[in-house]
């Protein structure tokens, strides 16, 4: 087939890129969503890098590394979500409320380790499908929807952990049966030694590239990309010309579920302990990373990649300035300077992108 | 790709032939009567317009023909059997595509990715299966050519292109789905008067590739040069179902307006803002069909 399509697309061919000239393999680099974020992060990068010894070491990059990774994870999953034109608040709750049914399971009824931790999977499925299912059939503003389930899944982490075990933690996981089994996959490290300082990379790290890639290739070369991208920039549109809207948004909110769940793995079997506020206040830092990352808060555009960055950036600045010896709190004035830039930027570049030429 | 080669051109019927007849249309909605004893016919190769004013019943009826709603009275048949649709897939499936005026483009999407959205070329199987992106920007390519549209850059934001040309990308995908019969709901309405044009010579190219035509519009004067039939539709009924032969641009331009009502509102305007205003001239020139 390709042999015989070949030809007459060849013809067709010179003229078109004769008029694109040079400029458009360059251009169209720049037009990607993620250019932002990846300059900020080498700025960032090297600023910190020069200023400050520890956070260019080995062990002074693992801290920073395993912060990025874990938020990153959840960042690609809620900008797959915001390119589909939607918000879960819900996001972070997820994370403390699959990690509190696995360690409760664990710990305290001593359940197979997987059957507990599929058991915090279904959880999560399930309130993935509530979130979609409610702002597709309400019509509701996801923010609004999210905001509720959020509240509701905050109020159960805390109250019903009280309720089964009398404290409002889980601790002495690595007590339980099973438990190596689900360190493996999910805690587990490796220690690089690099010039007399160690690197450490946890599993968590490698779940986060796994997640970006395949994130990525979903955007960009698969049907349920295309639907991601159509859904949030145009959904009446998209489903005029036949895209399953329903079944892609309510995809979306499972994945984002999906994403808190293995977070939520991923903090249990590395920490052994999971608090009943874990995640809490996390929902905004996994918005204000998709945006740094190029995606708009309208939908319809972002990266995965991007998103990606945008958690490295946060996870960067966090430790560095900790290594700057400067009051941590500066963290939260710096996220809101970003993501107000980050903003603007995306406007700007929606507004060059839909302008006609 | 090859399969779809000119997939109008295979429709099975010769230019003049009816794909679509609706005798005594209606559609009521409980007590009110949206549209009533419409008739008229879309045939392969020719262009049936549908005039009529703001409410005079036009988005009713083409979503009727579309398959978005049932009709409540009347006949509808397509390839001379009676049809009641309920779904605009159904209609899909007979080969009846609409172009709404929205052109159901996501606008920040590249044009190759609007061409094929909901309809995309994969290759590979299970996880691998991943977007024919060559396949597909080649036949956008190609298809925009046959709409006789240059693209520069299939992968340019759709929404950077001029309204026109958004419109023959929705036109151009109709015909390579496979439509036998394209609905174009006010493709002129938001343009200028040389994207119009622009539009109205699609129109007739797609009426070449054996298409039939459903054109609505509010404008005799698009009307008339690309159309081969012209049913005026006003309040809800229709005012009479014309081939060319029978009805002169003026007589078309008369009735669409109500040539008294016209008159008058040109004196009026030429009272009340001289005679020398430009939309007073506007006006005059439009009763007095210069």
């Amino acid at each position: 087939m390709s042999t015989t399509t070949e030809a007459p697309a060849e013809e067709q061919q010179p003229p078109a890129d004769e008029r694109l000239a040079s400029s458009h393999r360059m251009a169209s680099i720049l037009r990607r969503p993620e250019v932002g974020a990846l300059v900020a992060a080498i700025a960032i990068f090297i600023f910190f890098g020069v200023t400050t010894d520890a956070f260019t070491q080995p062990s002074g990059a693992s801290t920073w590394i395993l912060t990025s990774s874990t938020v990153g994870i959840m960042a690609v999953a809620v900008a797959l979500l915001m390119i589909g034109g939607e918000f879960d608040l819900s996001a972070g709750a997820m994370w403390g409320t699959t990690g509190l049914t696995t360690g409760i399971l664990m710990t305290e009824y001593e359940l197979n380790v997987w059957v507990a931790i599929l058991a915090a999977l279904v959880v999560a499925v399930g309130v993935g499908v509530l979130n979609g299912v409610l702002v597709m059939r309400t019509g509701l503003p996801s923010f609004i929807v999210t905001l509720g389930t959020f509240f509701v899944l905050q109020g159960v982490n805390l109250a019903v952990t009280k309720i089964l075990i009398n404290q409002v933690s889980v601790t002495g996981l690595q007590n339980a049966p099973g438990y190596v089994q689900g360190q493996q996959l999910f805690g587990s490290f490796v220690k690089i030694d690099i010039g007399g300082s160690t690197l450490t990379i946890y599993a968590v790290t490698f779940w986060w590239i796994v997640v970006t890639a395949v994130a990525t290739w979903v955007l960009l070369r698969t049907k349920a990309g295309n639907w991601i991208f159509a859904v949030g920039g145009a959904q009446t549109s998209a489903r005029q010309v036949g895209v399953p809207v329903f079944r892609t948004k309510i995809g979306l909110f499972v994945n984002t579920a999906v994403a808190g769940w293995l977070v939520g793995m991923l903090g249990l079997f590395k920490t052994t302990t999971v608090q009943s506020v874990t995640g809490v206040g996390q929902e905004f830092i996994f918005i204000i990373c998709a945006v740094v990352g190029g995606c708009l808060l309208t939908g319809g555009y972002g990266s995965a990649v991007g998103a990606a960055l945008g958690a490295l950036i946060f996870g960067m600045v966090g430790q560095g300035i900790v290594y700057e010896g400067w009051d941590n709190d500066w963290l939260f004035t710096f996220l809101g300077v970003m993501l107000l830039g980050a903003v603007l930027v995306n406007n700007f570049v929606k507004s060059r992108a839909e302008a006609v030429r | 790709m090859s399969t779809k080669e000119a997939p109008a051109a295979d429709s099975g019927h010769g230019v003049g032939e009816a794909i679509i007849e609706v005798r005594d249309i209606g559609k009521s909605y409980g007590s009110v009567i949206a549209l009533r004893d419409v008739t008229t016919s879309v045939r392969a190769g020719q262009v049936t317009c549908v005039l009529g004013d703001n409410g005079a019943g036009k988005s009713t009826f083409i979503k009727i023909l579309a398959g978005a709603h049932t009709h409540t009275s009347g006949e509808f048949l397509v390839d001379g059997k009676p049809r009641h649709m309920s779904s605009p897939r159904e209609a899909l499936a007979l080969g009846i595509a609409t172009v709404y005026q929205d052109l159901a483009v996501v606008s920040l999407m590249p044009v190759w990715r609007n061409f094929f959205l909901g309809s995309e070329v994969t290759k590979g199987f299970g996880p691998l299966r991943r977007l024919d992106i060559e396949t597909m920007k080649k036949t956008t390519l190609t298809e925009m050519q046959a709409m006789g549209i240059d693209l520069r850059d299939v992968d340019q934001p759709i929404g950077t292109m001029s309204g026109g040309e958004r419109q023959c990308v929705a036109i151009a995908r109709a015909v390579y789905f496979g439509a036998r019969v394209l609905i174009l709901d006010e493709p002129t309405a938001a343009l200028g008067v040389r994207q119009s044009g622009v539009v109205l010579k699609y129109v007739a190219k797609a009426r070449d590739r054996g298409l039939g035509v459903v054109l609505i519009t509010h404008n005799p004067h698009h009307a008339y040069p690309v159309g081969d039939r012209f049913m005026l539709l006003r309040r809800g009924r229709s005012m009479g179902d014309f081939p060319k032969a029978e009805i002169t641009h003026e007589q078309l331009v008369d009735m669409m307006a109500g040539g008294a009502e016209l008159e008058a509102l040109s004196q009026e305007l030429s009272s009340g803002l001289g005679e020398d205003s430009e939309v007073a001239k506007e006006m005059a020139a439009e009763v007095h069909h210069e």
